[in-house]
């Protein structure tokens, strides 16, 4: 198993109050799994990326990634983590917005201390892989808000992550767009064999994930496979829930 | 890819990184153009005491006259005889200047005996006032010639002065002059030591009894008086061999020592001792045992001296010394505190970007640095800046050459000018014929070094780096969850 989740917790105490955006979270995901992560507004799913993306670590529990525990490794290691095993892709892009789309792609290869003719190259490179060559130069704001996207994907392709953590990824695009954007997912998904977890509220684009996850108030719901094969899966039903993975 | 972020960064919020290099600029220019100013006034200060004091002496010692014995000029003006009436006289009468003690010579000797004395001489200040004119003719047989008005003592009750409202038809002239005499062996101290000549020559060693005299410049001017001329001084002829020039002209008229005592008729007597120490922490010790060796001295340091320069200057030097240091110090408070602010907000509208880098795996320092660089920029920027605008200032300064007067005592008290251990410490025997002023004009020249320049480009640095380091840290500070999570 890639991931391994064991009774993960994050609470944040605001204005005296004590939240729990995740509550007792138990998971696996194995490599190359396809993950749709649903569930309604503050459910918890942001949180749980970030938890998978070592962004952040849990109040209790343990994330074993690989073997080893996000929840207590030291700070470098995980800026290690970060820098090499994850990619992210955001709902608003989070590109630079003084950098050109080629610099914006250049700041994953950055803690890798590589050459600079190099980053340059290897950034050409991916921005070719999302059909934007030609927009290397320009700054986000000369871009549509699929080309910001497309560069944000390339950012986190560029460094051959194991795992893309993508957050509503096509949340800001229209529906032309978003189609684009899953596709290209799909296509660089399907070509390399890596993880990828995708926070969405499309059930279309939920559809095409092969194993969709549903968050409640902070627990799993329920996590459903697509049978073999099938694009379309039923509703989670209310015995799925806490279902053991099948796969992997 | 630092420097090009920098750079990117930079050029985005040009407007930001301008007002934030222009208040650093403002700040570092403030605290130059004061440092500057100071040492100019600093300069000018020194300017002043060398000139009062003599470059090379550090103490100086006199003794002040015991009440009543303060020497007022006789002149003998009464006619004598009723023949005498109306007929033309002229008077001179030199004396040792009021208010300051004679001692015996011997005690320059013992001075000069003490530790941490390098040297010690004595000098002896003289006025000397000439009078000619005409005798009041006495109207009517009632004696009534000018006993009103004068200053004089008793010894000559019937003195005439000019503007007394007396009968006299003839104005009496009154003309009078400061003398110092000087020892000629050792020059580097005492009155002469201030002074520049401008012509001729200075005493030379052999000429200790010479009937000669070195002429401050104003004075020689005043009476048409150039090298190689004589000037009669108490009816003895004196060749002028040099024309000596002083800020505070410390005397009109400069005498070797023992012909000064001749002419005063005080035979080994000085009235001013000047003492060089051998080192300035020796000074104060140097005060106690001169103190101890000559009881009732009164004993000036360059420093006491220095406390008692009053007038603009003084002013000036506090101004500098106390509010301008703390203006200046508040000032570059004030820059960075606004350059802090500004680059806390600029920060603060970026925490989602520094969140993302995070994500990307970017280390805390990284940020951090980046953060510093962009402060670098700009607080050279300011550093520069405000050396320019410092440099411009000073210049301004020195186009106004603003004019800084000193005085040394209250002028017009003779006794106060005498206790501050003066040459010619004395405004004379009436206060109408005060004719040594101890107040001294020098013009104000800021100068900014090469070394205050570099210490202005530093200041602009550490005060961006204050502020960078600031920023940066707020920056660095949250997790990238919290960091991606803040909306701006
Ligand atoms: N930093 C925080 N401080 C306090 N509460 C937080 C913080 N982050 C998240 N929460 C709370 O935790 C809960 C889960 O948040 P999370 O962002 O994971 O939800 P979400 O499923 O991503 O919602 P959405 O679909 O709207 O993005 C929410 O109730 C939210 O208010
Ligand atoms: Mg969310």
């Amino acid at each position: 198993m890639l991931y391994e989740l064991t009774g993960v917790t994050k609470r944040y105490v605001q204005a005296h109050k004590n939240v729990a955006a995740l509550d007792g979270v138990d998971l696996s995901i194995a490599e190359g799994e396809f993950v749709a992560v649903q569930g309604s507004t503050g459910s918890g799913k942001t949180t749980l990326l970030q938890m998978l993306g070592a962004l952040d670590r849990p109040t209790s529990g343990a994330v074993c990634f690989d073997g080893a525990d996000l929840a207590v490794l030291s700070e470098a290691r995980l800026c290690a983590l970060r820098s090499r095993a994850f990619g992210f892709v955001f709902q608003a892009f989070n590109l630079i917005p003084t950098l050109t789309a080629r610099e914006n792609v250049e700041t994953a290869l950055v803690p890798h201390g590589m050459h600079s003719a190099e980053r340059a190259e290897r950034a050409h490179a991916a921005l070719a892989e999302v059909g934007l060559a030609d927009r290397a130069s320009h700054v986000p704001v000369e871009l549509s808000g699929g080309e910001q996207q497309r560069v944000a994907i390339a950012r986190a392709l560029v460094r051959a992550p194991r795992v893309i953590l993508a957050d509503e990824p096509t949340g800001n695009l229209d529906e032309r767009t978003r189609d684009e954007i899953v596709a290209l997912l799909e296509e660089l998904w399907g070509g390399r064999d890596q993880t990828i977890i995708m926070v969405t509220h499309d059930s279309r684009v939920a559809g095409r994930a092969s194993r969709r996850l549903w968050l409640e108030a902070g627990t799993v719901a329920s996590s459903r496979y697509a049978p073999e094969g099938s694009n379309e899966l039923a509703p989670a039903t209310a015995d799925e829930l806490g279902a053991v993975p099948a796969r992997g | 890819m630092f420097l090009t972020y920098v750079y990117r960064e930079l050029r985005r919020r040009h407007r930001q990184a301008l007002l934030i290099a222009l208040g650093l600029a403002l700040g570092v220019c403030l605290v130059v153009t004061v440092s500057a100013t100071a040492g100019g006034v600093r300069d000018a200060q020194n300017d002043v005491l060398h000139s009062l004091y003599g470059v090379g002496t550090d103490i100086t010692v006199t003794q002040s006259a015991q009440r009543g014995s303060g020497d007022p000029q006789q002149f003998g003006m009464n006619p004598g005889s009723a023949q005498k009436q109306g007929q033309r006289f002229s008077r001179d009468a030199v004396t040792s200047t009021m208010g300051l003690a004679l001692v015996a010579d011997k005690k320059v000797t013992s001075i000069a005996g003490l530790r941490g004395v390098n040297a010690a001489v004595g000098g002896l200040t003289l006025s000397s006032m000439h009078m000619s004119g005409k005798f009041a003719k006495i109207v009517g047989g009632s004696s009534s010639a000018g006993g009103s008005g004068s200053g004089s003592a008793a010894a000559a009750p019937s003195t005439t002065t000019s503007g007394s409202g007396a009968p006299s038809q003839a104005p009496i002239k009154i003309s009078s002059f400061t003398i110092a005499g000087v020892d000629v062996a050792d020059q580097t101290i005492g009155p002469l030591s201030s002074a520049t000549i401008t012509t001729g020559r200075t005493f030379t060693a052999k000429e200790d009894n010479a009937a000669v005299v070195v002429v401050d410049a104003g004075y020689a001017k005043q009476n048409s008086l150039v090298v190689g001329d004589t000037m009669k001084i108490a009816g003895v002829s004196f060749k002028v061999v040099g024309v000596s020039k002083s800020a505070s002209g410390a005397a009109n008229v400069y005498l070797p020592l023992r012909r000064a005592q001749t002419i005063a008729g005080e035979k080994d007597k000085v009235n001013q001792i000047y003492v060089k120490a051998t080192s300035a922490t020796q000074i104060a010790a140097v005060k106690k045992e001169i103190k101890a060796t000559v009881p009732g001295a009164t004993v000036t340091t360059a420093q006491d001296l220095a406390d008692q320069v009053s007038g603009s200057l003084a002013s000036a030097s506090k101004l500098a010394d106390q509010l301008g240091t703390w203006l200046a110090i508040a000032a570059l408070i004030a820059a960075v505190a606004v350059a802090s602010l500004l680059t806390l907000s600029g920060v603060s509208r970026r925490v989602r970007e520094f969140g993302t880098l995070k994500a990307l795996g970017w280390r805390s320092r990284r940020i951090v640095s980046q953060v510093l660089g962009e402060a670098v920029v700009m607080g050279i920027a300011g550093g520069l800046g405000g050396a320019v605008l410092a440099v411009a200032a000073t210049r301004l300064v020195g186009v106004l050459s603003p004019s800084l007067q000193a005085t040394v005592g209250s002028s017009g008290v003779s006794t106060s000018a005498a206790q501050s251990g003066l040459p010619g410490g004395s405004s004379g025997p009436a206060g109408a014929l005060s004719s040594l002023s101890h107040t001294v004009t020098v013009y104000l020249h800021a100068s900014v070094s090469p070394g205050l320049l570099a210490a202005a480009i530093a200041l602009g640095l550490a005060g961006a780096l204050v502020a960078g380091g600031l920023g940066g840290w707020r920056a660095a500070r949250l997790s990238p969850a919290d960091a991606l999570r803040r909306v701006d």
